[in-house]
C-alpha cells in the first residue's frame, strides 16, 4: 500500500502518463458511445449526420444568431409585431422563396435587415428550420425510445412501431399490444428465449460440477490424480472440435432445436473449468471442519450441503456470473443448436446484421439490449466478475 | 494433491463414483465421444457412407482416407484461412498483451487506477456480436458526402479519401483485429496488472536509486519477473485467437478474403453440408492446440507438488 502512495504522489510530474492513459480510454469508450448515443437517434438523424453532432447546436441556430437574434431575440418573441414563435405566422414561410423576398424588401420604409447583410438561399432555409423548431411546429426531438419499441417488438417498416399502430396500419404479425414482444422477430422475445437457455445452462454445470469437484477434494479413490490432469486437458478442448457428432446425435434424438439439447451441451461444455474452479476452491477450505463433522457422525451428503457449498460461495459467485455471461454473449452454439426456432438475443441480432445491412437504428437499439445486461452485472459485481472472467478466459 | 485430505476419508469404495457418475457421464457425451468421433468422421466422406478415400476424382492428387485433410490443408480457401489466422496470432496477441502490459504498468502510477481499468476491461462483458455492431458501426462507409461511421469521418474531415474498410483486401482483416484488441486488451491488462503487482518494491526503488531510467526499469526488472505470467497470458490468448470465430461471422462473413479457420469449418458444416471436410478442419485445430493442452497439464501437476 505504502508503495501505490508512494508511486502516486507525482502529480503533474506524469503529464505523458495521464496523456496517454487517458488518452487509451476515451479510445476504448468512444465507440460504446456513439453506439449508445445513436441507438436513441431518431433514423432520419442517424443516417444524415454523425452521433457526434448532437454535441452542436440544432440546424439553422447559427445563422439564426447571425441574422435574427439581434431584432427578433433569442427565443424569437422580442418583436411582438412579427413573433417567431408564433406558428401561424411562421407557416406562411415554408420555404427560402417565400422568406428571402421579405428579408429584402422594406418594413416601413426601412430595409428588413437593416445593417446586416442578407443570408443566401442555404442558409435561410437553415433559418427556416431553426423558426421551425422555435415555433413548436417541429417538434421532432434529438433523441427517441422509438428505436428500442421497434427492436423490442421485431417492428421492420419504414415508419416506427408507433406511428404504426396510432394509424391502425400495422403489419399482419403485429398486434400492437403486448403479444408483439413475443414477435419472433423481435428483441424481447430473444431476450426471454435467452434467459431460458442461460439460466438452467448455469445452475446444471454447476451443481453437477459442486459433486464432482467434493468427491475430487475430500474423498479418496483410484484414479484420482490422472482423471482430474484430463479434466484440466479437456478445459481447452476447442468447442468446434465436438459440434458435428452433436448436432448429427441431437438429430436422432429430436433434439436440435430445443432448450433441452442447448442445457445438456453447455452443461457437458460448462464442466471441466466448473469442476476445476470450485474443486481449487473447496480443496483449500481447511479439513478441521470436516473432520469435526464427521467426528459428530455427519454423512457426506450432509458435509456437501451444510459446509462445503455454503463455504464455496466465493468460487460459486464468480463461476455463475462467468458461465451466464459465457452463454448469453454466445453465438456458435446458439446458431448451431437453436438457430431461428428460439431465436436468441445473439443469433436474432447476427441475422440483423446480415439481413439489414445498414438499419443502423434497429441495430444499435438491438445490440444494447443485449449489453444492457452484462453491463450491469459488471458494474455491480466486478469483483466476482472480473474473478470468473480470468479464471475461465480459455474455455472451450 | 490435497495430501492433507488423506486422513478423513472413510468411505465406502462406491461413494466417489456416486459423486463424479453425473459429471463423468455428460463430459463423456458431450467431450470425450463426440471428440473421438470427430475424427472418425474426418476420415469419412461427406455423407459417412464410406471412407474418404472415395472422394478421389481420377487423374487428381488423392490422400487417401485422409482426402478430407487435402482439402482442409491444401486447398485455396483454407490456405487463406491459415494465413489470416495467423496474422489474428501475431496482431492480436502481441497487440493486446502490449497494450494489457502498457496500460497496467502506466494505471498503476496514477490515482484513477481502478476507473481506468474497468474503462479497459469492459468490453469484455459484452459479445462479440455487440462488439461486431459496434465496429461496423465506426466502421461504416458512406458513398456519398455524410460519414456517419466516425473513422470516415475523421479521415474526410483532415482531407483524406473514405476508406471502406471492411471490403477492402489486407486492411479488413486488421480492421477485425481491432476489433478483437479492443474486446481483449483488459483481460491482458488485468492478469499482468496483478502480477505486476508482485513485483518487489524494494528492487524497483534500489534500481532507480542505482540510476536506472523507468524504460530500463520496466525492461531489466519488471518483465523478467513477470515473464511466466505473460507467457500464461500469450497461450491463453493463442487458444482464443485460434478459435475466433463470431466477429468474423457477424462483420464480414468471411467474405472479402477475411475467412479463418473457425469460420470456414461452420461453413463447410453447415452451409455446404460437409462434415467430413468440417471435422477434418476441427482435428486440425485441436492438434495445434495439443501441445499448449500437455503444457497446461504439465502446469497444474507442477503446482499441485508445491502445494
Amino acid at each position: 500500500m505504502t508503495r501505490d502512495k508512494n508511486a502516486k504522489k507525482q502529480g503533474l510530474k506524469n503529464l505523458p502518463v495521464h496523456f496517454i492513459l487517458i488518452g487509451l480510454c476515451v479510445i476504448w469508450l468512444v465507440p460504446t458511445i456513439g453506439l449508445l448515443v445513436t441507438s436513441f437517434r431518431p433514423v432520419q438523424d442517424i443516417n444524415s449526420s454523425g452521433w457526434w453532432t448532437i454535441f452542436s447546436k440544432p440546424k439553422g441556430y447559427e445563422e439564426y444568431q447571425t441574422y435574427c437574434a439581434s431584432c427578433h431575440g433569442e427565443d424569437g418573441s422580442a418583436l411582438p409585431t412579427a413573433d417567431l414563435s408564433d406558428p401561424d405566422l411562421v407557416q406562411n414561410y415554408k420555404r427560402s422563396f417565400t422568406l428571402l423576398p421579405s428579408l429584402t424588401s422594406d418594413i416601413n420604409g426601412q430595409p428588413h435587415m437593416a445593417d446586416i447583410p442578407v443570408p443566401d438561399e442555404t442558409q435561410t432555409a437553415d433559418i427556416i428550420a431553426y423558426m421551425k423548431r422555435l415555433a413548436g411546429i417541429d417538434t421532432s426531438s434529438t433523441f427517441t425510445l422509438d428505436n428500442y419499441i421497434d427492436a423490442f417488438t421485431g417492428y421492420r417498416g419504414n415508419n416506427t412501431y408507433r406511428a404504426d399502430c396510432a394509424s391502425g396500419k400495422q403489419s399482419l404479425d403485429l398486434y400492437c399490444d403486448i403479444r408483439d414482444l413475443m414477435n419472433p422477430r423481435g428483441m424481447g422475445r430473444a431476450f426471454i428465449n435467452s434467459v431460458l437457455v442461460a439460466v438452467p445452462s448455469t445452475l446444471f454445470p454447476i451443481l453437477i460440477a459442486s459433486f464432482a469437484a467434493f468427491a475430487f477434494s475430500w474423498m479418496d479413490f483410484k484414479g484420482r490424480q490422472w482423471l482430474f490432469a484430463l479434466l484440466v486437458g479437456l478445459q481447452v478442448v476447442p468447442l468446434q472440435m465436438t459440434l458435428i457428432p452433436i448436432s448429427r446425435l441431437f438429430a436422432q434424438l429430436g433434439l436440435n432445436g430445443t432448450f433441452m439439447g442447448i442445457w445438456l451441451f453447455h452443461t457437458g461444455f460448462g464442466l471441466p473449468y466448473a469442476i476445476y474452479l470450485i474443486r481449487n476452491f473447496m480443496g483449500s477450505l481447511p479439513k478441521e471442519i470436516f473432520e469435526s463433522a464427521y467426528i459428530d457422525g455427519a454423512s457426506h451428503w450432509t458435509a456437501f450441503w451444510k459446509l462445503a457449498m455454503p463455504l464455496s460461495i466465493p468460487a460459486l459467485a464468480s463461476l455463475t456470473i462467468f458461465q451466464f455471461l459465457w452463454i448469453w454473449n454466445d453465438l456458435l452454439v446458439a446458431l448451431v443448436f437453436l438457430g431461428g426456432q428460439h431465436p436468441v438475443l445473439t443469433y436474432q441480432i447476427g441475422n440483423m446484421v446480415t439481413s439489414l445491412g445498414s438499419g443502423w437504428h434497429l441495430l444499435t437499439a438491438a445490440a444494447f439490449i443485449s449489453m444492457a445486461l452484462p453491463m450491469i452485472v459488471f458494474f455491480l459485481l466486478q469483483r466476482y466478475f472480473v474473478r470468473g472472467m480470468l479464471a475461465g478466459s480459455v474455455k472451450g | 494433491m490435497n495430501k492433507n485430505s488423506a486422513g478423513i476419508m472413510h468411505q465406502k469404495s462406491m461413494t466417489p463414483w456416486l459423486y463424479l457418475l453425473p459429471a463423468l457421464i455428460v463430459m463423456a457425451t458431450f467431450i470425450v465421444y463426440p471428440g473421438i468421433n470427430t475424427f472418425y468422421l474426418s476420415i469419412r466422406n461427406n455423407d459417412n457412407t464410406g471412407w474418404a478415400s472415395t472422394r478421389c476424382m481420377q487423374g487428381q492428387a488423392c490422400w487417401g482416407i485422409f482426402e478430407n485433410y487435402r482439402y482442409a490443408l491444401t486447398s485455396i480457401v483454407m490456405q487463406t484461412a491459415f494465413l489470416n489466422n495467423l496474422k489474428w496470432i501475431l496482431l492480436m496477441v502481441s497487440g493486446t498483451v502490449a497494450l494489457g502490459l502498457l496500460i497496467a504498468v502506466l494505471a498503476d502510477k496514477v490515482k484513477y487506477e481502478a476507473i481506468a481499468k474497468s474503462i479497459i476491461f469492459l468490453p469484455m462483458a459484452i459479445s462479440f456480436v455487440g462488439a461486431g455492431v459496434i465496429w461496423k458501426f465506426m466502421y461504416n462507409y458512406g458513398s456519398s458526402q455524410v460519414q456517419i461511421g466516425l473513422l470516415n469521418a475523421v479521415i474526410t474531415a483532415l482531407g483524406g479519401q473514405p476508406v471502406s474498410w471492411l471490403t477492402e483486401p489486407q486492411i479488413n482483416t486488421i480492421a477485425l483485429i481491432v476489433v478483437g484488441v479492443w474486446m481483449w486488451t483488459g483481460f491482458c491488462m488485468t492478469i499482468l496488472a496483478s502480477a505486476l503487482k508482485g513485483v518487489s518494491v524494494e528492487i524497483l526503488e534500489a534500481s532507480r536509486v542505482d540510476g536506472a531510467n523507468e524504460w530500463q526499469v520496466f525492461w531489466k526488472i519488471m518483465v523478467p519477473q513477470i515473464l511466466p505470467t505473460i507467457t500464461v497470458v500469450v497461450t491463453t490468448m493463442v487458444i482464443n485467437v485460434l478459435k475466433i470465430f463470431d466477429i468474423v461471422y457477424v462483420m464480414t462473413g468471411g467474405n472479402y478474403g477475411t475467412e479463418v479457420i473457425a469460420n470456414r469449418m461452420y461453413t463447410e458444416m453447415y452451409k455446404n453440408y460437409d462434415p467430413g471436410r468440417a471435422s477434418a478442419i476441427a482435428v486440425i485445430l485441436i492438434i495445434v492446440i495439443i501441445p499448449i493442452m500437455i503444457m497446461n497439464i504439465r502446469r497444474f501437476q507442477k503446482q499441485e507438488e508445491t502445494r
